[in-house]
């Protein structure tokens, strides 16, 4: 099971790339557990102040369920306008 | 009528708001914002990245929010991305309604909505270097202002 991660903004520059293709181990299957996951390479998930996740583009938390080809954006809150 | 646009092109106000009020008899009301980049001198220019796909589809869904809550007629939303300099336009929205009242509401509705959920960032150039600019307080409390749950 794969999924693909994407990055923005501060967060995006802090990481060092803008997406990454993830396998998924069995039992990681909310974006709360990913970022657990995630987060033993990209400590900077952990240290932006108002992480904000999207999962197929719409927004979500950290309970929102993901699944095999999901596509999940993290970022900081937005400032467009 | 809904109409949103991402683009790194400017837009013309004037056609914008004519494209909104044509052959449409039943609009007495036409309300529009325009966001401009603003600096006090310091800012030199600014950078406007997005999450293409999201972008759109989080822009007409709050679009389609606005006429769920208000009997608006057309919306329109021009957002722009990539590279601006002090004075450049960043927004566009435009609404038409049967009165004023609710072109207005709806108008400031967008835009507080815009602010917070549309995935677009600014970075700011200045002097001193380059800075992504924070998220504000302010625009969370201007935007839940129109919850509907209290």
């Amino acid at each position: 099971m794969v999924i693909k991660v994407l990055y923005f903004a501060s967060l995006r520059e802090a990481i060092g790339m803008p997406m990454e293709i993830v396998p998924l181990p069995s039992g990681v299957t909310t974006v709360g557990a990913l970022l657990a996951l995630l987060a033993e390479r990209h400590p900077e998930l952990l240290t932006t102040k108002n992480l904000r996740c999207a999962v197929n583009q719409t927004m979500a938390t950290k309970e929102t369920g993901i699944a095999d080809g999901d596509e999940v954006a993290f970022f900081p809150p937005v400032t467009g306008g | 009528m809904i109409e949103i646009r991402v683009q790194e092109a400017d837009f013309d106000m004037s056609a914008e708001m004519l494209a909104l009020s044509r052959d449409d008899f039943a609009a007495g009301a036409l309300a529009s914002f325009v966001g401009l980049v603003r600096s006090e001198g310091e800012v030199l220019a600014m950078t406007l990245e997005h999450y293409p796909g999201m972008t759109e589809k989080a822009l007409a869904e709050i679009a389609e929010e606005a006429k769920r809550r208000w009997p608006i007629r057309r919306v329109c939303i021009v957002h722009r991305i990539g590279r601006l300099l002090p004075g450049e336009r960043i927004v566009f929205v435009g609404v038409t309604a049967g009165h004023r009242h609710d072109a207005f509401a709806a108008c400031e509705f967008l835009m507080d909505y815009l602010k917070t959920r549309a995935p677009f960032w600014k970075k700011e150039y200045t002097r001193a270097g380059e800075r992504w600019v924070e998220a504000r307080l302010s625009d969370d409390e201007a935007a839940s202002r129109w919850r509907l749950d209290g």
